[in-house]
C-alpha cells in the first residue's frame, strides 16, 4: 500500500536498505520506511526486537552498517546528531543532573552559541506549552517522574526540530500518570504538527496515538498501516498474536467444502466461514490457522443469526467495563469478551457464535493472511 | 456461588486472628542488648581496634617524651613530662647521610613529586575513561586490554627498562623522571577506575548531550565532571596515598637530595651513628604518615561514597 521507494517530497524520513549488526548478531536488515511529514508513527515490538537501535540510527546515535537515512530530503547518513534536525526523549528521561530545569532546556541551545534572549525566549515558550514554568529552577532531583518526562519533551521542543523521537518515554511512569500524559503527547503532535516516530512495546499506547504503527519482530518490520487496519485486518499471525488483549484466539484447522460453502474444520469443530473476506482462493484442503478476536465470539443474546455452537463457562474474569469468559468448546479454549454487566456462573453451558468477517485466517506454514 | 463452609471457616480464623492480637506479641521484636551475638561482636571489634591503635599509641607517646625517659622503658606509660623537642629535630635537624636538616627537605620533595603527579594522573586517566567508556573509538578494546594488564604487571619487573629509559631521555634522577614514573603507573588502575564509573551512568545522557550538539570536550567538561565528584575523591585518595607512601621508585629514580620524605624517614630511623633516639624516630614517623592520615579524614565519608558510587545511578 505505501510501499512507495521512491523519495517523494511528502516523506520526512525514509529509510534506505538500513542493516545493522553488533558484531556478527545482525539487529537490522534490509529495514525500509517511510514516514509522512508531520505524521505520528508508533514501532512497536516486543523488548529486544531492534527498535531503539532503528531509533538511535535515525537520531545518528549509531552508525548503520548499510543503508541510507533521509530527513526532509537530505541525507544525514553521516550526519551528526545535532545536524539532522532532531530531538529525542528517553525512556530514563536523561536529564542532566546538575543542572536545573532551565539550564536543562537550554543546554542544547547555549551549546550552540545563540544569543541569550533568544535561548530565554525558546525556554519559555517550551515551558509554556508543557506547563513547566513553575519548575525552571528546581534540578532534576527535585521532580516527579512525569515532571522529569515534561522536560525532557521540552528539552527537544526548544530545539525547534523537524521530527521528534520518542524511545519508550512513559514506560518508567506508573498508570495513571502514563495515560495522562499520553493524552499530552498526542495534543502536544495536534498542536506542533511535527513528525513524530515514537517507539513502544505498548500496545495501547501504539493503537491510542498512532496515524500509523510499524510493527517489528526481530529487526524486520512486519505490518505497517493505519491501528484499526493493524487491528482488524493483520498481516500475520505474529501482528494477530501481538496485538490485542486478551490475546486473539487462534485454532489450527483446515479448510472444506461443504454444499458449495467453505468451512473451517479442526478436531471436533467445524465453523462456516460465511462473511469471511479472503484476500485469496480459499481452496479446500489448505491447512489453515483460524483467528478470532475476543469481543468478536458472540455469547447467548449477542448472537445475531449465523452458526450457534455449545460451549461451557471455564472462568470468568470481570475487568468492570467488560466481562471475559473464558469457555470449552468441543475441547478447545476460546476466550469471549462480553458486556460488564452480564455475569456468568462457572460451568454454565452457553451458546456462542463466531463473527466471521472480523476473523482472521492465516496459511499454516507461512502465517501469513489469506 | 461461594461455598458456605468455606465462608465459616474464614471467619473463624478472622476471629481467631484478632483474638491473638489482644495478648500476643505486637510491632518492633525486643532485642536484647546483651546477647551472646552482640557480645562476640563487639568483643572481636575491640580486640581488633586495640590491636591497631595501641601501636599508634605507643608511638605518639614515645614522640613526646625526652630521651631519658625514654630509655626507663616504660613503652606504655603516658610522657611525664610532655615534649615536642624530638617533633622540632625530626622536622628541622635530624641527620640522614651527609645532611642535617631533618625531614623538611624530604616533605618538599613529596609535595613536589605528589601534587604534579597526583593532578597529572587523574587529568588523564580520567579523559582516558571516558573516551573508553562513552566513544568507541578503533582499537579501544585493545587499549584496555592493554591497560588490564598493565595493572597487573609487578611493578619489580619494569624498573631496570624504566631506569634505561629515564637515563636516556636525561632525567634519571631528577624529581620530573618520578612524576613521570608516578603518572605512568598510576594508569592502569586509575584509567579502570573512571572507565567503570563512567559506564555505570546512564548511557542516555550521554546520547542527550550529543544531540544537543556538544561535542567531546563539553559533554566531558559540562555533563561528565560535574557528575564525578566522588570518583575524583576516591582517585585523588588512591593517588595521594600511593605516591605519598611510595618508597621503592624514591629509592631508585631519585638522588639524595632529591629524596622524598618516606626514603629519608627510613635513612634516618636506620641511621648507625650515634644513639637511637627512639623518641626523634616515632615524631619522625608520625610526621611521614600524616599526609595520607588527614587525606583520609577530611575525605573519608566521600571515599565510602565514591566507593559505593557505582551501584548509585544519576
Ligand atoms: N550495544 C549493543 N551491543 C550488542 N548488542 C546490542 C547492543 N544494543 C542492542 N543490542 C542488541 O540488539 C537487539 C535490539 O536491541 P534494542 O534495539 O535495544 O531493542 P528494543 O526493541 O527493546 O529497543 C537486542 O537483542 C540487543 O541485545
Ligand atoms: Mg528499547
Amino acid at each position: 500500500m505505501h510501499d512507495t521507494v521512491s523519495i517523494n517530497k511528502q516523506n520526512s524520513v525514509s529509510i534506505r536498505d538500513l542493516s545493522l549488526s553488533f558484531g556478527s548478531v545482525k539487529v537490522l536488515e534490509n529495514l525500509n520506511l517511510d514516514i509522512r511529514d508531520g505524521e505520528f508513527l508508533v514501532l512497536l515490538g516486543s523488548s529486544g526486537c531492534g527498535k531503539s537501535t532503528l531509533l538511535n540510527c535515525i537520531a545518528g546515535l549509531l552508525e548503520p552498517t548499510e543503508g541510507q537515512i533521509f530527513i526532509k530530503d537530505k541525507n544525514v547518513t553521516w550526519e551528526e546528531p545535532k545536524d539532522r534536525g532532531i530531538g529525542m526523549v528517553f525512556q530514563s528521561y536523561a536529564l542532566y543532573p546538575q543542572m536545573t530545569v532551565e539550564k536543562n532546556l537550554s543546554f542544547g541551545l547555549r551549546v550552540a552559541g545563540l544569543p541569550k534572549e533568544e535561548i530565554a525566549k525558546r525556554v519559555a515558550r517550551a515551558a509554556g506549552i508543557l506547563q513547566i514554568e513553575p519548575l525552571l529552577k528546581r534540578k532534576p532531583a527535585e521532580l516527579s517522574g512525569g515532571q522529569r518526562q515534561r522536560v525532557a519533551i521540552g528539552r527537544a521542543l526548544v530545539r525547534d526540530v523537524d521530527v521528534f523521537l520518542f524511545d519508550e518515554p512513559l514506560s518508567n511512569l506508573d498508570a495513571k500518570l502514563r495515560s495522562e500524559l499520553r493524552v499530552e503527547i498526542k495534543l502536544l503532535h495536534r498542536q506542533l504538527q511535527n513528525t513524530m516516530i515514537y517507539v513502544t512495546h505498548d500496545q495501547i499506547e501504539a493503537l491510542t496515538l498512532a496515524d500509523r504503527i510499524a510493527i517489528m519482530k526481530s529487526g524486520v518490520i512486519q505490518q505497517l498501516d493505519d491501528p484499526m487496519i493493524i487491528y482488524n485486518r493483520p498481516k500475520n499471525r505474529f501482528v494477530a498474536s501481538f496485538i490485542g488483549s486478551p490475546s486473539m484466539n487462534f485454532l489450527k484447522g483446515e479448510l472444506a467444502e461443504e454444499g458449495g460453502r467453505t468451512v473451517f474444520k479442526a478436531d471436533g469443530v467445524r465453523f462456516s466461514l460465511d462473511g469471511y473476506q479472503a484476500d485469496e482462493a480459499l481452496s479446500p484442503g489448505r491447512r489453515v490457522i483460524l483467528g478470532v478476536r475476543p469481543e468478536h465470539i458472540k455469547v447467548d443474546g449477542d448472537i445475531q443469526g449465523g452458526e450457534v455452537h455449545d460451549a461451557v463457562v471455564e472462568i470468568e474474569e470481570p475487568m468492570g467495563a467488560d466481562n471475559l469468559l473464558w469457555l470449552k468448546h468441543a475441547g478447545h479454549a476460546v476466550a469471549a469478551r462480553i458486556g460488564g454487566a452480564r455475569r456468568y456462573a462457572v460451568g454454565t453451558k452457553v451458546r456462542i457464535g463466531f463473527d466471521m468477517s472480523m476473523a482472521s485466517l492465516f496459511d499454516a506454514e507461512t502465517e501469513e493472511r489469506i | 456461588m461461594a461455598d458456605v463452609s468455606t465462608l465459616n471457616t474464614t471467619a473463624a480464623g478472622i476471629d481467631a486472628i484478632s483474638r491473638g492480637l489482644v495478648s500476643g506479641p505486637r510491632g518492633r521484636k525486643p532485642k536484647r542488648v546483651l546477647s551472646r551475638r552482640n557480645i562476640m561482636l563487639y568483643g572481636a571489634l575491640t580486640v581488633a581496634a586495640l590491636y591497631y591503635l595501641l601501636p599508634l599509641y605507643v608511638m605518639v607517646v614515645t614522640s613526646l617524651k625526652g630521651m631519658p625517659e625514654v630509655r626507663l622503658g616504660n613503652i606504655f606509660a603516658p610522657p611525664m613530662e610532655i615534649t615536642f623537642e624530638p617533633w622540632v629535630k625530626a622536622w628541622a635537624q635530624a641527620c640522614t647521610g651527609l645532611n642535617c636538616d631533618g625531614l623538611s627537605r624530604g616533605f618538599w620533595n613529596s609535595v613536589r613529586i605528589l601534587v604534579p603527579s597526583v593532578v597529572v594522573s587523574i587529568a588523564v586517566a580520567s579523559v582516558s575513561g571516558y573516551a573508553l567508556a562513552n566513544w568507541r573509538f578503533k582499537g579501544a578494546e585493545l587499549f584496555f586490554s592493554i591497560l588490564i594488564i598493565g595493572a597487573f604487571i609487578p611493578y619489580q619487573v619494569m624498573i631496570y627498562p624504566i631506569v634505561i629509559v629515564l637515563r636516556e631521555l636525561g632525567i634519571y634522577g631528577t624529581l620530573t623522571g618520578l612524576v613521570i614514573v608516578h603518572t605512568i603507573f598510576g594508569m592502569p588502575i586509575l584509567t579502570l577506575l573512571f572507565r567503570n564509573y563512567f559506564a555505570s551512568l546512564p548511557v542516555e545522557l550521554f546520547k542527550a548531550a550529543r544531540i544537543d550538539g556538544a561535542g567531546f570536550w563539553q559533554i566531558y567538561f559540562r555533563i561528565m565532571l560535574p557528575m564525578s565528584l566522588p570518583i575524583f575523591v576516591v582517585a585523588m585518595i588512591l593517588q595521594v596515598t600511593g605516591i605519598w607512601n611510595d618508597f621503592l621508585f624514591g629509592v631508585v629514580f631519585t638522588r639524595p637530595d632529591t629524596y622524598p620524605m618516606t626514603v629519608q624517614l627510613n635513612n634516618i630511623v636506620n641511621s648507625v651513628q650515634g644513639v637511637k633516639e627512639y623518641n626523634v624516630n616515632m615524631a619522625a614517623t608520625l610526621l611521614t604518615g600524616a599526609v595520607p592520615l588527614i587525606v583520609y579524614f577530611v575525605s573519608g565519608r566521600l571515599f565510602v561514597r565514591g566507593i559505593a558510587a557505582g551501584a548509585v545511578k544519576g
